[in-house]
């Protein structure tokens, strides 16, 4: 047997936006396991929702994620809404999945480039880049913020869109789209990104299955799982597929992300096409109580919100679960049997947001 | 009248894993286990999957009870079963990985910080610096 060597593997590494450690336990250059070590950016936020109004609570919940921001708001305020008996106009619903998929148009792109420099690609990760700009540009143009849009509110939406702002989202959408005409088959057509990505931390459908994973993860490997099928918000309205690819690898997750990036501006056009005249606020009187869950789609994969309240303006608890806390049991599955290089590719691929995981 | 979690169903201790196991060949995907201080007690949800419906598991746990690990049926919960240790100061039997009140506190940090009562040994004070000693200060 081939001595065994251990190395820390973060929490600082070079394709590591975030800290994180992996302590893999390798022969040769072979990862034989792998252990999660988190806990360097535990901020408390679910002790902190606890001491505030529940009417503050969207705006920092946004704050557990920088790139998945509205989402986090908007299930909370469903969950708030769900227990309070309001139903949202349905103005409010279309806004709230048009924030919604840019946040997702956001997520993909920053994780396409994230991949592209976690490999040496720095061109493809500038190219990624600035097409995510264009997207920040327009989260600032109609909310205000580039990172936390603070639209999201219980009862429904804190600001409108005039239509010239839809006239000017909807050229922004095309002249993004003719960029991902080019970017896209750059990404998946190129032989240096098909040698590090395809049949790498391959796993199967049972596996993602039995180990939870969530989002592209999932979808990569064929399970059909895509929580705004439900149709939450408007989902319900609009017309998409899950996007499901089989091979389970890391080429087949930025597959199915890809194909995403264009499912969320066919929505965003939906929306504007169909966008209902109405009030954004319904009024909100009283304060909520007893117990519900909630689940919406993020850009990582599905996320759990369990609510307690007890008729107060405060909440007796909030648990939040993300996407990539159950991302983290599917990667541990990945490792074993990779080669060292391919480890930060592998990590990567399963889009992991730390600030998410420990809240 | 307050709401209710739809589909849930209360468990004993000693019926958890039965009724975990049973439902692993059913199809149900384990979402999270969601843990709520109720003063001087706990309620430790177990949330499942199937075809976008929750099926739902309460547990109620006396403070200083042990619970059962369900790592060994989902290997997925082993992680959350951690959290909630070191958040709410459980322990657990039968963790398939175990970080020893580790997984997201460090040294010095408040233990149990999640309790509604904080534990005793509680300490929000971060743990005294060393002073650094430059070698050239004048």
């Amino acid at each position: 047997m081939a001595q065994q060597t251990l190395i820390p593997f973060g929490p600082q590494h070079p394709v590591l936006p975030e800290p994180i450690q992996l302590r893999l336990v390798l022969e040769d250059e072979i990862v034989v396991s792998a252990i999660p070590i988190i806990g360097y950016i535990h901020r408390g936020l679910e002790k902190l929702v606890e001491q505030k109004d529940f009417q503050q609570n969207p705006f920092l919940l946004e704050r557990i994620c920088g790139i998945c921001s509205f989402i986090h708001s908007m299930n909370y305020c469903q969950g708030i809404e769900k227990l309070m008996g309001l139903e949202v106009s349905p103005r409010a619903k279309y806004l709230r999945v048009f924030w919604s998929e840019l946040n997702r148009l956001h997520s993909h792109l920053l994780w396409v480039g994230l991949l592209a420099d976690s490999f040496g690609y720095e061109n493809l990760f500038m190219w990624a880049w600035r097409a995510r700009e264009k997207v920040q540009d327009l989260a600032e143009f109609t909310s205000g913020g580039r990172v936390m849009y603070g639209t999201c509110s219980v009862g429904g939406v804190r600001r409108d869109l005039s239509p010239d702002q839809v006239r000017h989202v909807l050229s922004e959408m095309d002249q993004l789209k003719d960029q991902l005409d080019k970017l896209v088959p750059a990404i998946l057509n190129d032989y240096t990104v098909q040698q590090r990505l395809v049949g790498v931390g391959a796993i199967s459908r049972e596996v993602a299955f039995e180990r939870g994973g969530v989002g592209p993860i999932a979808r990569a490997t064929g399970i059909r799982y895509d929580h705004r099928t439900t149709g939450y918000a408007a989902y319900g309205d609009l017309q998409f597929e899950p996007i499901v690819e089989t091979a389970g690898d890391c080429y087949a997750r930025t597959q199915v992300r890809m194909r995403e990036l264009y499912q969320s501006i066919d929505l965003i056009k939906q929306v504007f096409s169909k966008l209902p005249e109405g009030p954004l606020q319904v009024p909100v009187k009283g304060n909520p109580d007893g117990e519900t869950v909630t689940r919406v789609e993020q850009p990582r994969g599905e996320v759990l919100y369990y609510f307690k309240a007890n008729g107060t303006k405060n909440l007796d608890r909030l648990r939040v679960r993300t996407p990539t806390f159950a991302n983290a049991a599917a990667l541990l599955a990945m490792l074993p049997g990779c080669e060292l290089a391919d480890v930060p590719v592998i990590v990567l691929s399963i889009d992991p947001c730390i600030s998410c995981t420990e809240r | 009248m307050s709401m209710e979690i739809e589909n849930c169903v209360p468990v004993t201790s000693d019926q958890l894993l039965e009724q975990v196991a049973a439902r692993k060949p059913m199809g149900y995907r384990f979402v999270t286990m969601s843990c709520v201080d109720v003063g001087g007690a706990f309620d430790i949800l177990y949330h499942f999957d199937k075809d976008y419906a929750l099926s739902n598991l309460r547990m109620r746990i006396e403070d200083g009870q042990s619970v059962p690990s369900i790592s060994s049926i989902y290997f997925a919960a082993a992680l959350v079963e951690n959290e909630i240790k070191d958040l709410f100061g459980l322990s657990f039997t039968g963790l398939a990985l175990d970080y020893e009140g580790r997984f997201m506190l460090s040294e010095g940090a408040p233990t149990a910080p999640m309790r509604k009562t904080p534990m005793p040994g509680v300490t929000t004070t971060p743990p005294e610096r060393k002073e650094i000693v430059w070698p050239n200060k004048h």
